[in-house]
């Protein structure tokens, strides 16, 4: 098995986390089911960085940085998504996206 | 580790794969959201195990440390803001379930197209001995922008996230051009000024 095909099935699986991640995004009414939903397309971003990484390029560091926003970008996320979700909620004891729909775009 | 390819290593990347992938559909098919948490911890799990059949050593550590914490935490909120968190009885809490899966499932297939149809380049160069000293290196070094960038980032998230998080500051007890000599509180007897 060449790791070319290695990076095939690991891209592939990393497609996968990314498209249900999607779904559960855009599907869910929760705030927090929602950062669920992001936290699972950041992984799939992790997963494609690694296997990157090993398979086209091992010699330079440049898919390890990229894991690395990748991890920093879900800290970010959750932080700032669980402080809109208690702030949300003191305001208007809102929890689902659907009660906040006018600030729609 | 993969260097050599071995049939056992590749076996265990496939099953951690297809384990992610099953833990990451679980988040959003169980009713309980601390099973739903729990899936998701299990993604991640998975994913950095496959990061450390890489080499990725150090990723794949802080990879399974901060999304044990972070699962933990949610798993606080979840019971906080979530009506149904023991799954006790079945619920779904989904708007357009029908569109949603229509655009996971394309960006899935479109993705896959992609991934089997490009001529990917041969592999340069051999897996340093130490991949978490190269990652050091580059930080240090000449991906130090990357450091700075993301370093403002997280300050400007710590700043953000106390101030969101924040039920009452000093603008709410002495106004908006802080001149009250009283504090307006709730109860009286709060911290002066």
């Amino acid at each position: 098995m060449t790791a070319e095909l290695v990076l095939q099935i690991v891209l592939t699986v990393a497609a996968g986390l990314i498209g249900v991640g999607l779904f559960g995004a855009l599907s869910q009414q929760s705030i927090v089911m929602v950062m669920m939903g992001l936290e699972l397309v950041l992984n799939g971003v992790l997963l494609a960085g690694g296997a990157a990484w090993f398979s086209l390029a091992p010699e330079l560091p440049d898919a390890q940085m990229l894991a690395v926003v990748a991890l920093v970008v879900m800290a970010v996320e959750m932080a700032m998504g669980f402080a809109v979700t208690i702030a949300i909620y003191r305001a208007r004891q809102v929890d689902m996206v659907d009660m906040a729909t006018d600030l729609n775009g | 580790m993969l260097t050599d390819l071995s049939g056992w290593v590749i076996a265990t990347v496939a099953v951690l794969g297809l384990l992610s992938v099953a833990s990451g559909v679980a988040v959003f098919v169980v009713d309980s959201m601390a099973r739903a948490t729990f899936a998701l911890l299990g993604s991640f799990l998975a994913v950095a195990g496959v990061l450390l059949a890489f080499d990725l050593v150090y990723l794949a550590v802080v990879t399974a440390l901060m999304m044990t914490i972070e699962m933990a935490i949610m798993a606080v909120f979840m019971v906080m803001f979530m009506m149904n968190p023991a799954g006790l009885m079945p619920m779904t809490m989904v708007h357009n379930p029908k569109g949603s899966a229509v655009v996971g499932a394309g960006a899935f297939v479109v993705l896959t197209v992609g991934i089997w149809t490009i001529d990917w380049p041969a592999r340069r160069g051999q897996l340093p001995t130490d991949s978490t000293r190269q990652l050091g290196e580059a930080v240090m070094g000449s991906h130090m922008l990357v450091m700075l960038i993301v370093g403002i980032g997280l300050f400007a998230t710590i700043l953000a996230g106390t101030v969101l998080a924040t039920a009452r500051g000093r603008y709410d007890r002495f106004g908006a051009d802080l001149a009250a000599r009283r504090p307006d509180d709730p109860v009286p007897g709060g911290l002066p000024r």
